[in-house]
């Protein structure tokens, strides 16, 4: 396998896909966003529960069907927000839609991602770039006023 | 000079000017492999295999060369000057109208209007015959269809208050034709289908649909965009009343495709779009439209892409059919054999009667994860949906991965695909 693929295709990827973290659904969830992609079909939800001071992020977690690069964004995502405030969630949004499409290199915020930067990849591929950002999207919905929407789609 | 006597005249000196036919040329796959250079390079680091010939065909240096020496030599607007590039120009454009009539037997040059392509065509129709229809009129569409084939009847729907009704299909991807009699029970209006099944492969058998759908007093237009590649149409025996199809995939440049209408029907049709060459006098008070084709083809027309589809054809003729059609379905036979050794794979569609078209789902394997993996090892496909999510519902699947082949494949290719297919699922195992 080359290296350009290893990028994208990363033994993290591929066990995250294989044993996706945190992949169940949740009765108590505070926030449920419908996330779809219709031109892949790929479709998920995630769920997402605060503690009782409104800033913490208690429980977070995904169901749904999608590549392999989705289903490990989704899984990465909610292994690393569980436990993190609002605010951190909210700056690694922005940090990761950086990241994945490019307009930040991952190499200046190693520190930053962790396992996330297993992602990084992608933004040499223009079209899966949505694959990955999916979960993310989901999240900012999430992690958005109670009156916001509860679906997002990327196409 | 009236265009149509221009167009008369050009079609006339066009049919002079045609060459004596002098048989195909032998069936020999590898010459023609190299009469597309683009097959030539290879992606990753492997020879490509381009099996995305659905999505759009690739062209044989004859048309890319028909395209440039028309820019270089006879350039100029047609229909519009008396020098002799327009001339020239003028000529070649009338020239290709008679090519396409004669290709698909069309009985006159006035039948075949130049478009950019299947999905203007059927927008076009949708638009023209839409403005005769009262709500409630009904078009009875299939469970197989393009969304080019779907969304312009929606779009009425929503304009004119029409129905929309759906033949279905049975599981092998053929159309269940027990319930089309009972479809084209007044008030249906049309029935509008595809000819060829751009995931399935499926070949409907047009020629006995349109006599059931005349008996009941409907027209038929037919979505020829994956028929023209594959097999020579001919629209007095199908005898349908609109066919439309892209000339980008059936080797010919993008920009340009051709809706065939019968006569009758054209001339009943208000213009679609509005602008020079689409009229035959205007004040400012009124204006009186040109016939047909004229009558659609408002503005300056992608006359070099005619050019260049008047050459695809010439290089389609001059194959031998029979050998063509023989090697499509040799491959088809040979890549259903492979890919159904795959553990886990489940192709989609099983129709009798079909082009080489193969959609399949493999476990374990999301089909986008499949696209870039396959084409980790130069083999292109496609994947997702395929413009036709009604047919993906059917199927209850939200994608597939397609390999469509054209007749400059060959086995090596299906072989290839088939380990790459392997690779993919050891990667994602
Ligand atoms: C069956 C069918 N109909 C219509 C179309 C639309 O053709 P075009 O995009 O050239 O207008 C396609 C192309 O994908 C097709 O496969």
């Amino acid at each position: 396998m080359s290296n350009e693929l290893d990028d994208l295709y990363q033994e993290i990827i591929l066990d995250h896909n294989r044993h996706p973290a945190n992949f169940r659904s949740m009765v108590d969830a505070h926030r449920t966003v419908e996330a779809d992609n219709p031109l892949c079909g790929d479709r998920l939800t995630l769920y997402l529960k605060l503690d009782d001071d409104g800033e913490h992020i208690a429980d977070l977690s995904f169901q749904g069907s999608g590549c392999a690069i989705s289903v490990a964004s989704a899984s990465l995502l909610t292994q690393r927000l569980k436990g993190a405030t609002v605010a951190e969630a909210e700056a690694l949004f922005e940090t990761m839609r950086g990241v994945l499409t490019g307009v930040i290199d991952a190499a200046d915020t190693t520190e930053a991602l962790g396992g996330l930067a297993a992602l990084a990849g992608v933004r040499r591929y223009p079209m899966r770039v949505k694959c990955a950002t999916l979960s993310w999207h989901a999240l900012k919905a999430a992690l958005g006023a109670e009156d916001a929407a509860d679906s997002v789609s990327t196409e | 000079m009236p265009c149509e006597e221009l167009m008369t005249l050009a079609a006339e000196i066009a049919a002079a000017d045609a060459p004596e036919p002098s048989g195909p040329r032998p069936w020999d796959l590898d010459a023609i492999r190299r009469d597309f250079p683009i097959l030539n390079q290879q992606v990753n680091g492997a020879p490509l295999a381009y099996l995305d010939n659905a999505a759009t065909a690739q062209k044989p240096t004859a048309v890319i060369e028909s395209i440039a020496d028309f820019y270089r030599h006879d350039n100029a607007n047609v229909h519009r000057a008396v020098h002799a590039l327009a001339e020239r120009a003028t000529l070649a454009y009338e020239g290709a109208r008679e090519r396409v009539r004669g290709w698909i037997n069309a009985r006159s040059v006035s039948e075949v209007v130049f478009l950019r392509g299947t999905t203007e065509a059927i927008n076009l129709i949708a638009h023209g015959l839409g403005q005769g229809w009262s709500a409630g009129d009904r078009v009875v569409l299939t469970q197989m269809e393009h969304h080019a084939n779907i969304v312009p009847w929606q779009l009425l729907r929503e304009r004119a208050g029409i129905d929309i009704a759906v033949l279905p299909i049975n599981d092998a991807g053929e159309l269940d034709l027990a319930g089309l009699p009972r479809l084209l029970a007044p008030p249906t209006r049309l029935l509008a289908l595809t000819h060829v099944s751009n995931v399935l492969g499926t070949v409907n058998p047009i020629a006995d649909i349109v006599h059931i759908a005349h008996e009941h007093g409907v027209p038929v237009l037919v979505d020829g965009a994956q028929a023209m590649a594959h097999q020579r149409v001919d629209v007095q025996a199908l005898d349908c009343d609109f066919y439309c199809f892209s000339g980008h995939k059936m080797f010919g440049p993008t920009g340009i495709g051709v809706l065939y209408g019968r006569q009758a029907h054209l001339a009943a049709l208000p213009p679609w779009q509005g602008g020079g060459e689409m009229i035959r006098r205007v004040t400012f008070e009124r204006v009186r439209f040109a016939d047909p084709p004229q009558r659609f083809e408002a503005g300056t027309q992608d006359f070099a892409g005619a050019v260049g589809l008047a050459a695809a054809i010439d290089y389609l003729d001059n194959l031998d059919q029979g050998a063509l059609a023989r090697h499509e379905q040799s491959l088809l036979r040979y890549a259903v054999e492979r890919l159904d050794a795959v553990p886990g794979l489940r192709l989609i569609g099983r129709a009798a009667h079909r082009a080489p078209v193969l959609s399949f789902l493999v476990d374990g394997v999301h089909a986008h994860d499949m696209g870039t993996l396959l084409d980790r090892k130069g083999v292109a496909v496609r994947t997702g949906h395929h413009c036709a999510m009604p047919l993906m519902d059917f199927y209850g699947v939200p994608a597939t991965t397609r390999a469509s082949l054209a007749f400059y494949n060959t086995r090596d290719e299906i072989d290839r695909l088939a380990d790459a297919i392997d690779y993919a699922r050891g990667v994602l195992a």
